[in-house]
């Protein structure tokens, strides 16, 4: 290990605020953000994907809400959600039962799946009164069908907004707000590469706290934290471990346990690419930020420019060929299936998923979690397993 | 009117009742399939789709046939094969986790694809995927997509109604996409062009069929009710919901069950269950699909205690028909767009409280039934809400049952026998509080 002793401690102190907003149930920063101007509001929205520019440009604070995690025990939820649906809703329920999302002052849901799509429903049910909003997306890509669609479904959002606050947004404000998050997403990316090239550098589960920081602190905030990051990070030197490289995929919407993800790495893994939080990296590249209409040029990166996902529709079935370049670009050992229970979605594309692996000869393992799992062992087991075998016997 | 048949299997010894509606119902149905395994010789084509906001007259009008999955599902858990073809599908790597009509059909499609009249269904030559209230249809058309190979499909993306109401926009969005997505897929698939006229034919007489499902699911308002509007519902709804509506044979049998259940009225008679006509004592309206596995000892339970269903959600997964909605000549494309968007689970969770909460009291129901499938989060997820919901606002008695679609492991007689119990002794409290 080499660099500065200082630059280390700065490393460490930076992790350690990505660390303390993930473990922040109460969300003091969005309260402390709110202080500064009692004027301003906070919009909540639910995993994946939300066009966060719209409600930046409208002077909100965009907050994502994954649950409560491991930190959560989970008593109200489960008398709104049978034992047979997934985790998530149950832990977000119990927070907004319990006042957690007490400084939210409105709530996104997009439509990802049956589950979450009904959660707007529930939310309607026991917060009467806030602001709920079920986003739509589009399953048609051509921009005559499913842009129109889509882009009257995002002005709708910017209306819906405008009657909360009042402010009106320009075109210039949103391309400045699409400004932003393009420098959001080059940074995250610039990141992402450098734990893929050096992930000896930084765990993934540092990696994860950094970009999940991104989630509350306002997108100026957090591009300066990435810049800090990464600036550190290119300071110091370390040595590899004996470790193979996997791809973890299937994550979906609910998040693992933080103790899932360094179980993984613990057990002999370096995690060199995932799709954790798939909403920051939804959309590959920069959206137009010069438009005359950014409102259809967010439409459009949404038909034109995101990831595959579980919950968009996959007209030619390349999700397996992606998965695999993706083995190839980060010269990954093996990918790893881990997909929350009762996870439709992501349960669903697993088989075919894999069957590509097999065309390939990638090797492959999976299991499911939920978000408060608190048993790693046999996990630690599996994983274990598969990377000595990897290490033995590729 | 009633023709008695010893056809139940494994229960030959019990003489089930059958009415000629029913028996209508069947011929139909054997002819769809033996049209299905003649795809061979006649050159027709085969569209797999979905029930909930199907497009069957649009279908029809290319003069192809259609498959829908989910009931070969649900018939192969009525035939107890779903187990096995279950099996196979966690086999080939499905989780027990995801929804049981997926891995029923791809553990059928795996087998053989042995259809219900023991024919082998042919292959799609086009999915279809008509995108209603449902996440999971779209990764189950994904996924038949890649095992048959890269067959057609294609993709009807249907919006919620989340707003409590269809919006314009979302209208002509679903209208977009049958002009530019569907129809022309029909056409290359079929080889034929589009016929419009045809078209608007089939709405009148999908809306001549509507009209008398109308009437006969509104006939359970009388007291008692000559119908079960959930056992018995689910093969009344069989026609208009599947592969006959927009035909002059589907009219013909609302006709003939309209009749059936006028008679009954007539003659002051409750419907008919397997064993005979039910001697009403509870009327219960019920949210949920059934259980298919176990269907008919799952239908005892209620019609040995004279309980009767007089409305369900579970019928109105395929269009809600009795809130006035009917598939019309003027606007063909545009009430096929509606239709796709009002079927029930396209519906948000308050809209179909509203409904449920109407429908307790229109039909004057003693309490609700929500039966709870593991496999349809499209259906469960929010369900214990819509209990409270009801609960406080009519003051009802709310039952709660867990099963599964086609899953057996999931089918439990004593949990279910044992919720039901208590289920009952609070509608008799209240029937006995009533009364004094």
């Amino acid at each position: 290990m080499t660099g500065n002793k200082n630059t280390f401690e700065e490393l460490e102190e930076a992790l350690k605020f990505g660390w303390s907003l993930l473990d922040d149930l109460n969300f003091q920063y969005i309260s402390d953000w709110k202080n500064d101007n009692p004027s301003r509001q906070a919009i909540g929205y639910f995993p994946i994907y939300v066009p966060r520019e719209i409600i930046h440009a409208a002077g909100m604070l965009p907050v994502g809400l994954f649950g409560g995690g491991s930190h959560l025990q989970v008593i109200k939820g489960d008398a709104y959600f049978q034992s047979y649906i997934c985790h998530l809703p149950r832990s977000v329920i119990e927070m907004a039962l319990d006042g957690n999302y007490a400084d939210i002052d409105g709530f996104i849901f997009p439509s990802i799946c049956d589950v979450i799509r009904n959660l707007s429903g529930v939310f309607k049910i026991i917060i009467p009164g806030k602001f709920i909003k079920y986003l739509d997306y589009p399953q048609n890509f051509d921009w005559g069908v499913g842009g129109e669609f889509y882009s009257l479904e995002l002005w709708k959002l910017q209306q819906e907004l405008f009657e909360l606050n009042g402010i009106q947004v320009s075109s210039r404000d949103l391309n400045h707000s699409i400004i932003l998050y393009n420098k959001n997403r080059r940074l995250i990316s610039q990141l992402q590469n450098i734990r893929s090239a050096t992930p000896w550098k930084i765990s993934t589960a540092d990696f994860y706290a950094v970009m999940r920081a991104g989630y509350v602190i306002s997108v100026e905030d957090h591009n300066n934290y990435l810049e800090n990051v990464i600036t550190l990070l290119g300071q110091i030197e370390c040595e590899p471990e004996d470790k193979i490289r996997v791809i973890i995929t299937g994550s979906f919407c609910e998040q693992p346990p933080m103790g899932m993800i360094k179980t993984i790495e613990n057990a002999g893994c370096y995690i060199v690419d995932d799709d954790f939080q798939l909403g920051a990296m939804w959309i590959v590249g920069d959206i137009i930020d010069v438009s005359n209409d950014p409102m259809q040029a967010l439409a459009r990166a949404y038909l034109e420019q995101r990831v595959l996902s579980s919950s968009v529709y996959d007209s030619d079935g390349s999700k397996g060929n992606f998965l695999a370049r993706l083995v190839k670009k980060h010269k990954a050992d093996g990918v790893i299936f881990c997909a929350p229970s009762f996870c439709d979605p992501a349960l669903l594309d697993r088989p075919e998923l894999e069957k590509t692996m097999d065309k390939y000869h990638i090797k492959h393992i999976s299991f499911r979690y939920h978000e408060n799992l608190g048993q790693f062992q046999v996990i630690k087991e599996q994983v274990g397993t598969f990377s000595d075998s990897i290490k033995l016997w590729a | 009117m009633n023709t008695t048949f010893k056809s139940m299997p494994n229960q030959a010894s019990l003489q089930v009742q059958k009415e000629n509606s029913m028996v209508k119902q069947k011929q139909m149905l054997s002819q769809h399939f033996m049209e299905l395994s003649q795809v061979k010789e006649t050159g027709k084509k085969v569209v797999y789709t979905f029930v909930p906001g199907n497009l069957i007259e649009l279908i029809l009008s290319f003069d192809m046939l259609p498959v829908y999955p989910e009931i070969n599902a649900l018939q192969s858990g009525m035939r107890k094969k779903s187990r096995d073809y279950i099996r196979s599908a966690e086999d080939a790597g499905y989780s027990e986790d995801v929804c049981a009509y997926v891995k029923c059909d791809i553990g059928m499609m795996l087998s053989g694809n042995i259809g219900p009249t023991g024919q082998q269904l042919p292959s799609p030559d086009l999915l279809l995927l008509s995108y209603t209230g449902c996440f999971v249809f779209m990764k189950w058309f994904e996924n038949l997509q890649r095992l048959y190979n890269g067959v057609p499909i294609a993709m009807l993306h249907i919006p919620y109604q989340v707003n409590g109401g269809i919006e314009s926009n979302m209208v002509e969005y679903v209208k977009n996409q049958l002009k530019t997505e569907v129809i022309p897929k029909l056409e290359q698939v079929s080889g034929k062009k589009f016929d419009a006229t045809r078209l608007r034919q089939m709405m009148n007489l999908s809306s001549n069929a509507e009209d008398l499902m109308v009437k006969v699911f509104e006939s359970a308002k009388h007291t008692p009710s000559p119908i079960d509007a959930y056992f018995g519902g689910v093969y009344y709804v069989g026609p208009i919901f599947t592969a006959f509506r927009g035909t002059d044979g589907c009219v013909d049998y609302y006709q003939e069950l309209l009749s059936e259940v006028e008679e009954r009225i007539d003659a002051g008679q409750g419907p008919i269950s397997p064993e005979g006509a039910i001697d009403e004592k509870y009327r219960l309206v019920v949210e949920g699909p059934p259980n298919w596995t176990h269907f008919r000892e799952f239908w005892k339970i209620f019609y040995d205690l004279g309980a009767v269903f007089v409305a369900s959600s579970y019928t109105r997964v395929g269009g809600v028909y009795d809130e006035g909605f009917r598939h019309s000549a003027q606007d063909p494309l545009g009430s096929l767009a509606k239709y796709c968007m009002g079927c029930y689970t396209n519906l948000s969770l308050p809209m179909r409280i509203d409904m449920l909460a109407r429908l307790l009291k229109e039909y004057k129901a003693d309490g609700l039934l929500i039966n709870s499938i593991k496999s349809c989060n499209s259906f469960s997820a929010g369900q214990l809400v819509i209990m409270r919901e009801l609960e406080n606002r009519l003051g009802i008695p709310v039952g709660f049952i867990e099963s599964d679609l086609v899953d057996p492991r999931y089918y439990s007689y004593s949990n279910i026998k044992n919720r039901l119990d208590s289920f009952f002794q609070m509608l008799d409290q209240r029937k006995m509080f009533a009364v004094t």
